[in-house]
């Protein structure tokens, strides 16, 4: 096989997948499948921050709320009492305002959803650094703690503004015109689409996350998961690119969430809770940590089995179990196995030339090839 | 011109004075050995010059410029690398990996420039890979380009760390006790590795207990006792040192002298 192909090769893969996913199974899952894609971005992200740079986040369900929630505010929010004033016609023909019409043929002025996304995208930006920034200049766990702290502030602000919904959380969100005859939205109409939109975002931002790793930066991230003192004598401003792969990570669990909310029509509360943090960092974990498809492809399999009901009122017991399971049967994510496995078969079939002379995959047999290659 | 200047350093911990009225310079193109005993502040010395730890007063300057307020990266970028006393590779990634990692201060593609592969990015990329092969090959490592670097041997260890520090194409590398762990014939391998290096053009200060590897390279040498300088000058002129030898050896001098110098023979 050549260089390229093998690069190619799991992307290639990972789309038959979704495609025969989609032929097999009846158009109502792939409601819960779409879910799950979203949630994986959260659990990809984690992956770089954790995985990569070795820093952990117990906040990440709360960046994945600023984004759902920011998104959903702004564009619930009506602006119509202020509809005449100079600048809110100004808005409209920037089209950051729409006018449009309620249920009942009321008037409503909201913002866009791209120009949601853009704020929510910003504010995260800017929350992700005030955490990171203090926490990210000392060595140590103080990230985990900073981002515990924060994760249970946004719950209890989320839980007790009125402008958030308080417990009920927002309903009624519009569907989000991407562009190109895409619309991000939960209607049964553009389900299959839907499907796909989530799949081809989740595709793009592991070929992103790809190029991202095996890159100078992806490097620095190593180096300083490995040995942070070494790392800096050896030039890298550790305290800088820990704050990059941190706010980094922070920008895609807000994106998932603009995503998630425009799809589900809504958010609740329930998603920027700690418990949730806590399950994308399991979800990262049972992923193998530093594995960008273990992280989409088996947060999305458990999530599935989760949304669907599977576990039933055992929910979380069971999803305990599983990532018991399969933390203690193969601790670097099943999909490592899977693909040595794998390997071992295609080898039965395809006979192996020599390998490169200076490949990036461990010459060893025992040692596998990292995530990514 | 003077390449590095330590003036009047102090460092203590806490109640302990670690280092105290340390001066010295390192000229370009000298291999300056740095010995004393243990505990006498080698490492310590080591930590302050590359920016690991602050003094409490005194000037480190480099090429004329203070040094002693920047961190580690910034020294890193001036030119001065360093090796550790206990190996410190980043054991997770291969040993091509590391040494790539030594190329980071010399590049530049940034975080966009690297999740997009933006122009110019690819090329830098390979101009790193190629830097950092370039060094493997120098100190004969290429065979073990693609081990992780947590499956090697502690003497090749040692020689992968030597091949990041150069990578970053330091002029001044500090290197802590590069033979320590190492067996007769790897270190015999590694003066001359060392010879190369120097002949390369890069200034060393080599902190060694060996004392014959430490005699045999170094141009001037360095004693520390509990945190100061007892004598500074060449091989010989250490090895004559009534100081120096009471300070190895302890008690009566005379005596201590004859000893010493056989021993340094022997070893």
């Amino acid at each position: 096989m050549t260089r390229l192909a093998k690069s190619w090769l799991p992307f290639a893969a990972l789309a038959a997948i979704a495609v025969f996913v989609q032929r097999i199974l009846p158009t109502a899952h792939l409601t819960q499948i779409t879910m799950s894609l979203y949630y994986a971005i959260v659990v990809m992200g984690l992956c770089l921050v954790m995985g990569y740079a070795g820093q952990v986040s117990m906040g990440h369900g709360a960046f994945f709320a600023i984004g759902g929630y920011t998104t959903a505010v702004l564009t619930t929010y009506n602006f119509a009492p202020w509809k005449q004033s100079g600048w809110a016609g100004l808005l409209r023909q920037l089209h950051v305002l729409v006018l449009k019409e309620d249920l009942y043929g009321g008037e409503l002025l909201t913002t866009t959803p791209w120009t949601a996304f853009v704020v929510a995208m910003l504010l995260t930006f800017v929350a992700a650094h005030l955490i990171g920034y203090p926490a990210l200049r000392l060595k140590g766990h103080y990230l985990a703690m900073a981002t515990l702290g924060f994760g249970l502030i946004v719950h209890k602000l989320v839980l007790g503004s009125t402008l958030t919904g308080s417990a009920d959380g927002i309903t009624a969100v519009p569907p989000w015109n991407l562009g190109l005859g895409l619309v991000v939205s939960g209607k049964r109409v553009v389900r299959v689409q839907n499907y796909y939109i989530a799949v081809v975002l989740v595709l793009l931002l592991l070929l992103v996350l790809r190029n991202l790793v095996q890159s100078r930066v992806g490097r620095a991230f190593q180096a300083i998961h490995n040995r942070e003192a070494a790392a800096n004598a050896m030039g890298i401003n550790t305290s800088a690119f820990k704050l990059k792969a941190f706010v980094a990570s922070a920008l895609l669990a807000a994106l998932a969430g603009v995503f998630f909310t425009h799809y589900a029509g809504g958010i609740s509360p329930s998603e920027a809770g700690a418990i949730k943090s806590v399950r994308y960092l399991a979800l990262a974990a049972a992923s193998g940590m530093a594995n960008l498809w273990g992280a989409a492809v088996v947060s999305t399999a458990i999530n599935f089995g989760s949304l669907r009901g599977w576990f039933g009122s055992l929910d979380q017991a069971v999803f305990g179990a599983l990532l018991i399971l399969i933390i203690s049967l193969a601790p670097e994510g099943p999909l490592k196995p899977a693909g040595l496995w794998l390997q071992r078969a295609l080898g039965w079939l395809v006979p192996t030339r020599p390998a490169a002379p200076f490949p990036t995959a461990p010459a060893t047999p025992g040692a596998a090839p990292r995530a990514g290659e | 011109m003077t390449l590095l200047d330590v003036q009047q350093v102090r460092h203590s911990f806490g109640g302990l004075v670690a280092l105290d009225q340390v001066s010295f310079r390192v000229e370009p193109g000298q291999i300056k050995g740095l010995i004393g005993p243990n505990g006498a502040g080698k490492t310590t010395l080591f930590n302050i010059i590359s920016g690991l730890l602050k003094p409490d007063q005194g000037r480190v300057t480099f090429h004329g410029a203070p040094i002693h307020h920047l961190q580690p990266f910034q020294i890193a970028r001036r030119g001065l690398s360093r090796t550790f006393q206990n190996p410190s590779l980043f054991l997770h990634m291969t040993v091509l990996e590391n040494v790539m990692v030594g190329r980071h201060c010399r590049s530049h593609a940034g975080f966009g420039a690297c999740a997009f592969r933006w122009p110019g990015q690819r090329r830098e990329e390979r101009e790193i890979r190629d830097a950092a092969l370039a060094q493997l090959e120098h100190l004969d490592l290429v065979r073990l380009a693609g081990e992780p670097a947590g499956s090697l041997a502690f003497g090749q260890r040692r020689m992968v760390e030597l091949a990041r520090a150069l990578a970053t194409t330091p002029e001044l590398l500090l290197l802590d006790e590069p033979a320590s762990g190492l067996n007769t014939r790897e270190k015999e391998d590694l003066a001359g590795v060392i010879r190369r290096i120097r002949d390369r053009g890069v200034t060393m200060l080599l902190v060694e207990h060996d004392m014959s590897l430490v005699m045999a390279l170094s141009d001037d040498i360095l004693v520390l006792h509990n945190g100061t300088p007892i004598a500074e000058g060449s091989p010989s002129v250490i090895q004559a040192d009534s100081n120096v030898v009471r300070v190895y050896l302890g008690g009566d001098f005379e005596h201590a002298v004859a000893g010493q110098k056989s021993e340094m023979r022997l070893r």
